[in-house]
């Protein structure tokens, strides 16, 4: 099955390059002085391929589209981009001995790759290690900031905080306590922390907080709980991660805890991809924050999602994370030609200020090497989509987080040699 | 007493469905000591079976039937799961008794070919393959005895084999055309919704209790008065338990040990195939779903005592009620002022996480005590 979706999808490239040098009349479109490859490095296989295989697709699509466009433009040469795509096979240690492979072997100048937090941790004394450069989709707990990463997801300031700062003042639960609930590993812990100490500067309280160990779906104690310490309903902000959801929603449901008995979750890990999973008649009513929703109602965001669904199907569906993916192709490919070559080090200092009109709407990146982006709450809704509430300006990203007591008072700043990964304020 | 009454079912509920998914292990792993680190694969088989006939139920010839499916893929997922396994203990264990830790890596390995064949196949030749499965291994004994006996058998055999592929080919190719969503093989978790009757809250008492979880309760306790009563009752069940007591004995009188290792491992394996449905119930269905399982089956068993099914039972109930005592902090309710060092302790405990270590703590210390378990087996082993 695998290598015959391979084979379509080398097919489907070599039929998308045919077309464009037969209509390429004008222009460099078709024919290209040179080629360049890249790394994308994502699980193909193993529980996470589930997520990670969509960024991979939509990293396929950005770079056949800027190869359509005429490919990127290095010193008056054009450069076709051509991929080498490597499973990390949902194994940590995976992902470092692939990277290895494709700077070492390849000798790719940029991998596109990762999700979760364990796989990052897992890659970057690899990257620090032989000065490459990784590039990284996912909206993560921050408290990091490394020269070799650059990291187009939201930081919690631009996810957590508003959705937060929402449930609290303008929800139908406004007011009302909180309880958390999460997956027992890095992300969640620190975003819970991060909501706790907000939550005290909001004036609220949070009356109770629970860890389901990854893998398990007994969540009838932290029912328990939540209708203990919340008996007239209240505020639930849920990090579970993946199939964990379903089993929580499914049960909270039979329990009655519902929107229509005033409790109201905020999720920080489901977007359209899971809400189909799950099911939307679980979780309507039920909210949800991210930087791109797919009812995001511009033209760069419809051109998204219709050429996503024209190249891989029109079941499929494009979320916020897919969103990220597509960004950092292009800011990669903007930051390449302005610096004139591929080499590392120039793309770098070239990378910082680029600007993009992503279907978000406009981003830039800043000087910790993470993006300025839009924050966004929606209600989710029966049609299994976000009906979008509310829409913040443009957020600056914070790596160091200025509500954890760990990092407050703290900021990263790559330009500056004197101040780099972290320095006081 | 309304507090008492919602941590006592809560206790209950959890350690119901402990006791449904470690049944089929007590049994395997009780009477046989078979040590099968597949039976959490025989579970996920359960939940897809539940799955699959969830979606044939939703064509329009069964649609009035629709709100019945869950009794009818309790009793398919039982012969699902219990055909897998008699293949299982035909082909691989059947040569590894005696050897537990050659038993125990083969069907490990069996676990991984189980996981990735409901990802890398579609489910509907998947269900096409049961079913020649399960006519190619039961038509043969269907035959009169005359030819039975005859020098020609094999070739019986062979033939109902071939029709049992031809069979499985078809109905696998129908069920692929009718329903769309298992004609493609897909590594994505999916989805049982529970009928509308079972979905939802009833009131006893005063207090609420989800209508599911009382559903796995009822499943539960028929699986083990049905078993208890196989097994006390029933002839085969007394073959059953003279082969575990003593098997060399009962060759000698003429039990069958050959068949008697069949039934038993079907039938612990197909009560795995009944826990899958629970489980269904509770949450997502994936190909690692068993694997959540395994590691609480085992310690219900050995907790209980291997070889007796009270001792599951009393194992399973006791660590689902002290999960719920221990996770959410309950002791806190019923003692609310005690000690301010006790009620820091006891809320420390208080998440998922930490009950969990608390309650492998605990179990760790007791079997220190009592190696053997709750209700140790009595009398001297034959084995040694």
């Amino acid at each position: 099955m695998r290598i015959s979706r391979r084979i379509l999808a080398g097919l489907a490239t070599a039929s998308l390059a045919v077309t464009a040098t037969s209509c390429g009349g004008g222009g460099t479109s078709g024919s290209f002085d040179d080629t360049v490859t890249v790394g994308i490095l994502h699980s193909l296989s193993g529980t996470m391929a589930i997520s990670e295989s969509t960024l991979v697709d939509t990293e396929k699509m950005a770079i056949e589209e800027i190869n359509a466009a005429g490919g990127v433009t290095v010193g008056g040469k054009s450069y076709k981009i051509e991929y080498i795509v490597e499973d990390g096979a949902s194994d940590w240690p995976t992902f470092a001995e692939k990277s290895k492979k494709l700077i070492d072997q390849d000798g790719v100048p940029v991998v596109f790759g990762g999700w979760t937090s364990a796989s990052r941790k897992a890659m970057l004394p690899v990257y620090e290690s032989k000065d490459a450069f990784l590039y990284y989709p996912i909206q993560y707990e921050a408290q990091e900031c490394s020269n070799n990463i650059f990291y187009t997801g939201a930081t919690p300031n631009q996810q957590s905080e508003p959705a937060t700062d929402f449930m609290y003042k303008r929800s139908p639960a406004a007011g009302g306590d909180f309880f958390l609930v999460g997956s027992d590993y890095v992300f969640p812990r620190t975003s819970n922390t991060i909501t706790k100490a907000q939550v005290k500067q909001l004036g609220g309280k949070v009356v109770g907080e629970d860890y389901l160990p990854l893998g398990n779906t007994e969540v009838a104690p932290i029912i328990s709980k939540i209708k203990k310490a919340l008996p007239e309903g209240g505020i639930i902000i849920n990090t579970l991660n993946g199939d964990q959801n379903v089993a929580f929603f499914k049960q909270i449901q039979d329990a009655g805890i519902t929107p229509s008995s005033g409790y109201y979750v905020m999720n920080y890990s489901i977007a359209e991809e899971e809400i189909s999973t799950i099911g939307p008649e679980f979780l309507e009513g039920h909210y949800g924050a991210w930087n791109y929703m797919m009812s995001i109602d511009t033209p760069a965001s419809k051109k998204f999602a219709k050429s996503f669904k024209k190249r891989w199907g029109a079941d499929r569906v494009v979320a916020d994370p897919q969103e990220s993916a597509y960004n950092m192709v292009y800011l990669w490919k903007q930051a390449v030609e302005e610096a004139g070559t591929f080499d590392d080090n120039e793309v770098r200092k070239a990378l910082i200020g680029q600007k993009f009109d992503a279907p978000q709407g406009p981003v830039e990146v800043m000087p910790n090497h993470h993006l300025s982006q839009t924050v966004r709450i929606g209600e989710i809704n029966a049609e299994g989509g976000f009906t979008i509430l509310e829409e913040t300006g443009v957020v600056l990203p914070q790596a160091w987080n200025q509500k954890h007591p760990s990092s407050k008072g703290f900021a990263c700043d790559w330009t500056d040699p004197s101040k780099g990964e972290k320095y006081k304020l | 007493m309304e507090l008492l009454l919602d941590s006592l079912f809560n206790g209950v509920a959890i350690g119901s469905v402990l006791l449904v998914a470690a049944l089929g292990l007590a049994i395997v792993f009780g009477l046989m000591g078979v040590i099968n680190l597949a039976h959490g694969e025989l579970m996920m088989l359960g939940a897809y079976t539940t799955y699959v006939t969830q979606l044939i139920f939703k064509l329009p010839i069964l649609k009035p039937f629709y709100n019945s499916y869950i009794i009818v893929s309790i009793f398919l997922a039982f012969i699902v799961s219990g055909v897998v396994g008699i293949l299982l203990e035909k082909t691989i264990i059947r040569k590894l008794y005696g050897s537990p830790l050659e038993t125990l890596l083969a069907t490990w390995g069996v676990s991984l070919i189980l996981q990735q064949f409901v990802r890398s196949v579609p489910l509907a030749y998947g269900t096409g393959l049961v079913i020649s499965l399960i006519i190619g291994l039961f038509l043969p004994t269907t035959f009169p005895p005359k030819i039975k006996e005859s020098i020609n058998f094999k070739y019986f055999k062979f033939s109902s084999w071939i029709l049992a592929a031809l069979t499985g080919v078809l109905t696998g190719s129908v069920i692929s055309s009718t329903v769309s969503k298992l004609s493609r093989a897909s590594a994505r978790n999916v989805d049982v919704t529970a009928p509308s009757w079972m979905r939802g809250q009833v009131e006893i008492l005063g207090t609420a209790f989800p209508k599911t979880r009382l559903m796995i309760i009822v499943i539960t306790l028929i699986s083990v008065v049905a078993i208890t009563l196989f097994l006390n009752q029933s002839a085969w069940g007394m073959r059953i338990r003279a082969v575990t007591q003593n098997r060399q004995m009962s060759d000698c009188l003429g039990i069958s040990t050959e068949k008697v290792d069949i039934i038993t491992f079907g039938i612990g394996s197909g009560l795995a195939g009944v826990a899958g449905v629970a489980v269904s119930l509770l949450g997502s269905v994936g190909p690692n779903v068993g694997g959540n399982y395994i590691v609480g089956c085992f310690m219900v068993v050995v907790l209980g005592g291997v070889g007796n099914l009270l001792g599951t039972v009393l194992a399973s109930f006791g660590i689902g009620i002290m999960t719920d005592l221990i996770g959410a902090g309950r002791l806190l309710s019923i003692w609310p002022d005690m000690p301010l060092t006790l009620s820091n302790t006891i809320n420390f405990f208080a998440t998922t996480s930490m009950a969990r270590v608390m309650i492998f703590a605990l179990i760790v210390i007791f079997l220190q005590f009592k190696p053997t378990g709750l209700f140790p087996q009595k009398g001297r082993m034959v084995e040694n």
